[in-house]
């Protein structure tokens, strides 16, 4: 197989008939513009059930845009547009019927920085639950302690769950996010470099956390941080200049990459 | 001592004595001075214009000052009560009318226009309208309200001054929107809210003080306008009625039309109102300085 | 051949029950007010034209071009002519610049590289707070404190020195030496709009990257050379903004400069000598005017206000380049 033109799609294929494993999410085709320029190039991926897929690659590969399309936040710009098929769970999300607010519902997103709402800490983490389910107030109770809890935050706010979201420390904060996102009960997670922005101690314990999640949620995060990706996802997809390089388990593409440009990046020849 | 020396040539300040030309240092000193004289003048101002209201307004601040309403022509006594509750009536109406559309206008421009090419004209024209002068608006409320209606009126006066306050909420509303980071935007909608719900939540409660700000800022624009309402609101020499047709009584009109009249208690009176509308206007300029700072340095 | 589709075995099949979501309605409810909101802002600028377009029209229709170029205004002859209040109006207005510029940029330069950093912000409260003040309040104190001052100590002694001499004799002669007139308008106008022109300047300067200065002050420059050479060039095009957007102002500025302009429809080469403007005279006559006097000053308005757009649309699109850039 000659490396350099390879298309995704036959590895993609092998990848999976070598795992065995139901998939969540399959993007086909897919094509991003911002304006005329074309970030995304053909990207044929899939991610599997309750796993973790880890996206790695240079600034600017396009590994955030990617992720932005599974959630369709870029549709906020309107310069920004996808083409292709994105299915989740076999229904194509970025057809124009489907209802974006229901959609993100579903998939929840945390950012690279922290984004508390400027309200306490209990209505952030109830936010989300407000809008789509009506629950009585005891129950709208279990459901933000049970958040926190998932989020390993609940000993450190459960005396100040009304105080303001934004009075704690940087990494407190993403949990907090975590929290937020999770107790709308979403199918999928996406992390944008959740912890580029936080010291190191505090990104142990985001890592430990996704760990956790993963037995309830299938989980894509974008990493620039290779030995992030190798500690914490079950697959990884390498991408440069806007196309998916190579996809395969973490292992397998940490040990044994089967492109050059893979090798090189996680040698750190470049990126 | 040697100017060349690199080192010293770092120095902030120029040295004394070393290669400056004497032409270079009188014209820096000159500049220096006419700058400090221009912002003593400045202040000077403002200290002359506070020292004559107090000096001429405090005589007046009488116990009737605030129960009575202003006196007859040439007769003693009386009070500007009804020209305090017709002001604050006015720009009550005219904040209460603004406040709405100044937010959700700003709030347009801000979350929904920024590609738009309308939103980049309103923009535009709402700078302009920011600068306007007050007195067109005067005459297009009273072609607007006072003709039609055969009466001057409280209402058109309410109006005008809404007119005058709605660029101000505008312009600071959008400009407050714009410093909330859009990661938060996007953490709302990412959480499946839709965009109403991100705005009224999140970014109006991230921008809070600014937007409050804005409101306060045109209060005190509005609350000393006098242009607008001599064709719209006019004055009146007593108690206004309740439904705010015929002349209403507001002090910047009585200001105007009493200090320039040959009697001494009426011109006494302005004094004492001028005084008093001043003084709440630095009051509310002061306070919303004060909100804005936590704001704009976070 | 089975397209990838077919050949994935997903997880879960779509479920078909949808989670319930808020209101779409009331989210483009909500989109449409904030729509018409700011579409209000382009209706009431088009009421205003209209407004005094419809109203002045008799006026244009009556008297042509004429009423530009013409200096009468006769209540008792129904004669109305528009010249002594726009050159009133310009004079002032151009007067007030001449003198607040300099003033105002002195004041930007102070604060930003001459004042002490703990007297910053006090004395830039200060300036601003000018701009609060209402502008009857200037009227007052141009009227009661500042007109008697002027007209004891600048008025009738250079009256007195200028008398005779030819061109600065003109000038500078005043007939009454009461202490208003077009020159005291332009003082006051200057004061008022100090504070909008220093403040802006003073921003513009403040964003001058400091390494700019350093580097300027780092060889040896003085501080006038450093304003000279570095900050003015940086900032001219937005402080020429600045000083437009201040020019806007002094043309539509109505009570203090009727308090102290003196209200009197004369041509006069003397800028000590009382005139009008637009604003003062449509202030001072409108409430009794009736018929064509009324058509007349709302026609003056028209005037004012293509005016005063010309200048705010050139000074917002000057201040406008620079924030793009």
């Amino acid at each position: 197989m000659n490396a350099a033109s390879a298309i995704p799609t036959m590895d993609l294929n092998r990848n999976h008939a070598e795992e065995g494993r139901a998939v969540r999410i399959a993007v086909k085709d897919l094509n991003f513009y911002y304006g005329s320029f074309h970030g995304l190039k053909n990207v044929n991926i899939n991610f599997h059930d309750r796993q973790v897929t880890a996206l790695i690659g240079p600034s600017g590969c396009g590994k955030s845009t990617l992720l932005r399309c599974f959630n369709r936040i870029y549709s906020l710009y309107p310069e920004q547009r996808a083409e292709g098929e994105i299915l989740l769970d076999g229904e194509n999300i970025l057809d124009p019927s489907v209802d974006l607010n229901e959609l993100r519902s579903r998939i929840g997103m945390v950012f690279q920085k922290p984004t508390p709402f400027p309200m306490s800490i209990y209505d952030n983490v109830a936010f989300g639950l407000r809008l789509y389910e009506k629950l009585p107030k005891a129950e709208l109770d279990m459901r933000v302690e049970e958040s926190l809890r998932k989020a390993a935050l609940w000993d450190e706010v459960k005396d100040k769950l009304r105080q303001s979201g934004t009075g704690l420390s940087g990494g407190q904060q993403q949990r907090l996010c975590i929290a937020r996102t999770v107790a709308q009960r979403p199918e999928v997670i996406l992390f944008d470099e959740p912890t580029s922005a936080l010291d190191p101690i505090s990104t142990g314990r985001i890592e430990e956390l996704i760990e956790q999640l993963r037995d309830e949620f299938t989980i894509v995060i974008v990493t620039h941080n290779m030995q992030q990706a190798a500690r914490i996802s079950q697959f990884t997809g390498f991408m440069y200049l806007g196309q998916l390089v190579e996809f395969g388990p973490t292992n397998r593409m940490f040990m044994n990459p089967t492109e050059q440009r893979t090798q090189d990046y996680i040698t750190g020849r470049f990126g | 001592m040697d100017a060349a020396n690199p080192i010293g040539a770092a120095e902030a300040a120029p040295r004394r004595g070393g290669r400056v030309r004497p032409g270079r240092r009188i014209a820096d000193r000159l500049l220096r001075t006419a700058c400090l004289a221009a912002t003593i003048v400045g202040a000077g101002v403002l200290g002359s214009i506070l020292l004559m209201l107090i000096v001429q307004g405090v005589r007046g601040f009488t116990p009737t000052l605030f129960t009575n309403p202003t006196p007859g022509p040439g007769s003693e006594g009386g009070g500007i009560a009804n020209a305090i509750l017709g002001s604050l009536v006015l720009t009550g109406i005219g904040i209460v009318v603004a406040t709405p559309v100044g937010v959700m206008a700003g709030t347009y421009l801000a979350e929904y226009g920024r590609y738009s090419k309308l939103a980049g004209l309103i923009r535009f024209l709402n700078d302009i309208l920011l600068s306007a002068p007050s007195i067109l608006i005067g005459l297009f409320v009273y072609t607007l309200m006072v003709r039609p209606m055969g009466t001057y009126s409280g209402w058109a006066g309410g109006v005008a001054l809404a007119i005058i306050a709605v660029p101000v909420i505008v312009r600071t509303t959008e400009d407050m929107l714009r410093l909330v980071p859009g990661t938060l935007r996007e953490a709302g909608a990412a959480l499946g809210a839709p965009l109403s719900k991100v705005i009224i939540s999140v970014t109006w409660r991230a921008a809070s003080a600014g937007i409050v700000t804005g409101i306060i800022l045109a209060l005190a624009r509005i609350a000393g306008e006098t242009a607008p309402l001599l064709f719209t609101a006019l004055n009146n020499n007593s108690w206004f009625s309740p439904d705010l047709i015929g002349g209403v009584a507001n002090l910047p009109v009585m200001i105007y039309q009493f200090a320039l009249s040959p009697y001494p208690n009426w011109q006494g009176l302005a004094w004492a109102g001028a005084l008093l509308i001043t003084a709440t206007i630095l009051v509310l300029s002061i306070i919303a300085r004060l909100v804005i700072k936590p704001q704009m340095s976070r | 051949m089975p397209t990838l589709t077919e050949t994935i075995a997903f997880a879960r099949p779509r479920a078909a029950a949808v989670r319930k979501g808020p209101s779409r309605s009331l989210d483009s409810l909500f989109r449409g007010c904030a729509y018409g909101a700011a579409l209000l802002v382009l209706v009431v600028l088009a009421g205003i034209l209209g407004s005094i377009l419809y109203g002045g029209w008799p006026a244009f229709r009556e008297f042509g071009f004429a009423f530009l170029t013409s200096s009468a205004w006769n209540v008792g002859t129904e004669q109305y002519g528009a010249l002594v209040a726009v050159i009133g109006t310009v004079a002032s207005a151009t007067l007030a610049l001449v003198i607040g510029v300099p003033v105002s940029l002195g004041i930007a330069i102070f604060l930003t590289q001459l004042c002490p950093g703990w007297a910053r912000k006090p004395v830039a409260m200060t300036i601003e707070l000018l701009a609060a003040v209402p502008s009857i309040i200037y009227g007052m104190w141009g009227l009661f404190v500042f007109a008697p001052l002027f007209a004891r100590f600048v008025q009738i002694p250079v009256s007195n020195l200028v008398e005779g001499m030819p061109v600065i004799g003109t000038l500078f002669y005043a007939r009454v030496p009461s202490g208003v007139g077009v020159l005291t308008a332009g003082i006051i106008l200057a004061i008022m709009i100090v504070p909008f022109i220093a403040s802006i300047a003073r921003d513009m300067l403040d964003q001058i990257p400091t390494v700019l200065r350093e580097s300027a002050y780092g060889i040896g420059c003085t501080t006038w050379e450093v304003v000279r050479h570095v900050l003015v060039p940086q900032a001219a095009v937005s402080i020429i903004g600045a000083i437009m957007l201040g020019l806007g102002r002094a043309l539509g500025e109505t009570m203090a400069v009727t308090f102290v302009v003196g209200n009197a429809n004369r041509l006069s080469a003397s800028i000590f000598d009382p005139s009008s403007t637009i604003a003062s005279r449509i202030a001072n006559e409108f409430n009794e005017a009736d018929g064509l006097q009324l058509n007349a000053l709302m026609a003056l308005g028209c005037i004012l206000f293509v005016i005063t757009f010309v200048v705010l649309i050139v000074a917002r699109l000057l201040t406008r380049r620079v924030k793009a850039a």
